[in-house]
């Protein structure tokens, strides 16, 4: 292309020159990956060996074909719209949580507030540190078995993840709005609703949006644990070695998390645009 | 409308019938929600299960501090971390080769316009199947290979070797698309491999963003193969569910503090590594 302006290539530094740090790092990782490998009983034996391998085949053709009769389909579309449920759901009393807890947790809101602060910054690493998993099992000895405990655990670690991106936009937010309704003389839960909400609500849709899809997937498993939805039914079949309902679970969760990729994605877009 | 029976003018929301409406539209999507979740938060305060979820809290506090559980779980931890790393490996050495076939970037029949058909097919072929890889969660692939070789670290291993090739894979294709092309372009126009282009063309300029995408992998993993532990995939998640099912409350206090210590160092090496990679 002769018009076009190309420009200077830029020469990369060579990896392993500077003060031998990159050497030793790389020979650091190779002692982990060794260490690791070597203190795992790994049983390789038993997985490439011949019986296993046929073993393995065998298994795998037990999938196919998925368990198609129309009452099984019914049961998987159930669970399957139970997962959404909890999914969608999980996120929404994610974000009233994560909304509320982010006010004390940003630092703009209430500069003299200093043990509020630290306290609801606390809160909410705690909630993001555990995994989703983690609370389900948790809070089946509350909550008992089934969806709500499930809805519960994505609910209480999405409002960690949320609650601090919003206190982040909380913070980011420009103080003129704000600042003009109080001179005033307005209520202090009213400018939060005229002023705050109104500018941080599109990037809170948008992170939002993005966590739903992140639950999906984790209301997807949370079943494992007795939480309900497409999880349970999966870990009750392979209990049962019966593979081929399985499999149908296993499309179902598939297609599943596909729908809330694309609906998610459509939505974001039209809220960007 | 409603809104001109407000006496005072400076009262009136000029956008109500808006407001109005959303909020009528989110209660009605909420209440199926709720009917199908089974959402009855009352149930947490009944007497029976406060009493049940009181004594478990109770017995939480203090955390087992005893020296042979402390051992048991400074071995489960360490285990943790070497499922996350030897997954980690295994899936790089699997997400290399796929990456290296599936990319655009080393194609030489595209170099000139459109790429061939038999290329195409392939690279897409390649594509599907890491899709498939990451699209099923990796505690899925664990209850599989669990039901295969049996309870232990064996399936935890292939669980995130599979998942993560399959993400790696694609990080690193588009990693490796959105670089400058020309050096790889020019290699491959005047007849080196592939191979040559890839490690003279396309690796020198992306290797920082490559080995960093990795480094917060491995982070990732950590995280998962706590969380694959709960179907007997072994190290702390296996512990944790133990002591779960025994009501043991000061067990899974520290399980969970070395857990959220775990994870916080994993954080800040990341970090740090990545910190001087780049």
């Amino acid at each position: 292309m002769p018009t076009s302006f190309e420009p200077a290539i830029q020469r990369p530094r060579p990896l392993l020159e500077r003060g031998g740090r990159a050497f030793g790092l790389l020979l650091g990782v190779a002692v982990l990956v060794v260490a690791s490998f070597g203190s795992l009983d790994l049983q390789w034996g038993q997985f490439f060996s011949l019986p296993a391998v046929r073993a393995m085949a065998r298994f795998l053709a037990e999938f196919i074909p998925p368990d198609t009769r129309p009452e099984f389909l019914l049961a998987v579309l159930r669970a399957s719209w139970e997962t959404l449920a909890m999914s969608a759901l999980g996120t929404i009393l994610a974000i009233l949580g994560g909304a509320a807890l982010a006010l004390p947790a940003s630092r703009s809101a209430d500069a003299a507030a200093a043990p509020s602060y630290v306290l609801a910054r606390l809160m909410l690493n705690v909630l993001r540190a555990v995994p989703e998993l983690v609370w389900a099992a948790l809070l089946l000895i509350a909550a008992g078995l089934g969806p709500f405990a499930g809805t519960l655990a994505l609910a209480v670690h999405t409002t960690g993840v949320l609650g601090r991106l919003i206190a982040e936009a909380y913070e980011n937010v420009p103080a003129g709005p704000a600042a003009a309704l109080r001179a005033q003389g307005i209520g202090r839960a009213a400018v939060y609703l005229y002023a705050t909400l109104p500018q941080v609500l599109p990037q809170l849709l948008s992170y939002s949006l993005y966590r739903w899809e992140n639950n999906i997937r984790a209301a997807a498993v949370l079943g494992v644990v007795g939480a309900g939805g497409l999880g349970q039914m999966l870990a009750f079949h392979l209990g049962l070695f019966q593979l081929d309902k399985a499999a149908t679970v296993l499309c179902a969760m598939l297609a599943l998390v596909a729908l809330v990729d694309t609906l998610s994605h459509a939505l974001r877009h039209r809220l960007t645009r | 409308m409603a809104a001109a029976t407000v006496a005072d003018p400076r009262q009136r929301d000029p956008a109500w019938l808006g407001r109005a409406f959303w909020i009528g539209a989110g209660v009605a999507l909420l209440v199926p929600l709720l009917g199908v979740t089974e959402f009855r938060p009352w149930i947490l305060f009944e007497a029976r299960g406060l009493q049940v979820t009181g004594r478990f809290l109770a017995s939480m506090l203090p955390p087992a501090m005893s020296a042979e559980f402390l051992a048991l779980v400074a071995r489960e931890a360490w285990r943790t971390i070497a499922i996350a790393t030897a997954g980690l490996s295994l899936g790089l050495a699997l997400a290399v080769p796929l990456t290296l076939v599936s990319t655009r970037a080393l194609s030489i029949s595209a170099l000139s316009g459109d790429m061939a058909r038999g290329p195409f097919v392939l690279r897409l072929a390649v594509r599907g199947t890491m899709i498939l890889l990451r699209s099923v969660p990796e505690l899925v692939w664990a209850l599989l290979f669990v039901r295969v070789v049996g309870l232990g670290p064996t399936a935890g291993v292939l669980a995130i070797a599979l998942t993560y090739a399959g993400m790696l894979g694609k990080v690193y294709g588009e990693i490796l698309e959105s670089g400058d092309a020309h050096a790889a372009r020019t290699l491959l126009g005047n007849g080196s491999t592939r191979l040559q282009a890839f490690c003279y063309g396309l690796l020198p300029q992306n290797a920082a963003e490559l080995t960093s995408y990795t480094v917060f992998r491995w982070e990732c993993a950590i995280r998962s193969s706590v969380v694959l532990g709960f179907v007997g995939a072994g190290g702390l998640g296996q512990q944790l569910d133990n002591s779960m099912k025994m009501f043991n409350g000061g067990e899974v206090t520290t399980i969970l503090l070395v857990f959220v210590a775990l994870v916080a160092i994993a954080d800040r090496a990341s970090a740090w590594l990545r910190r001087i990679i780049d």
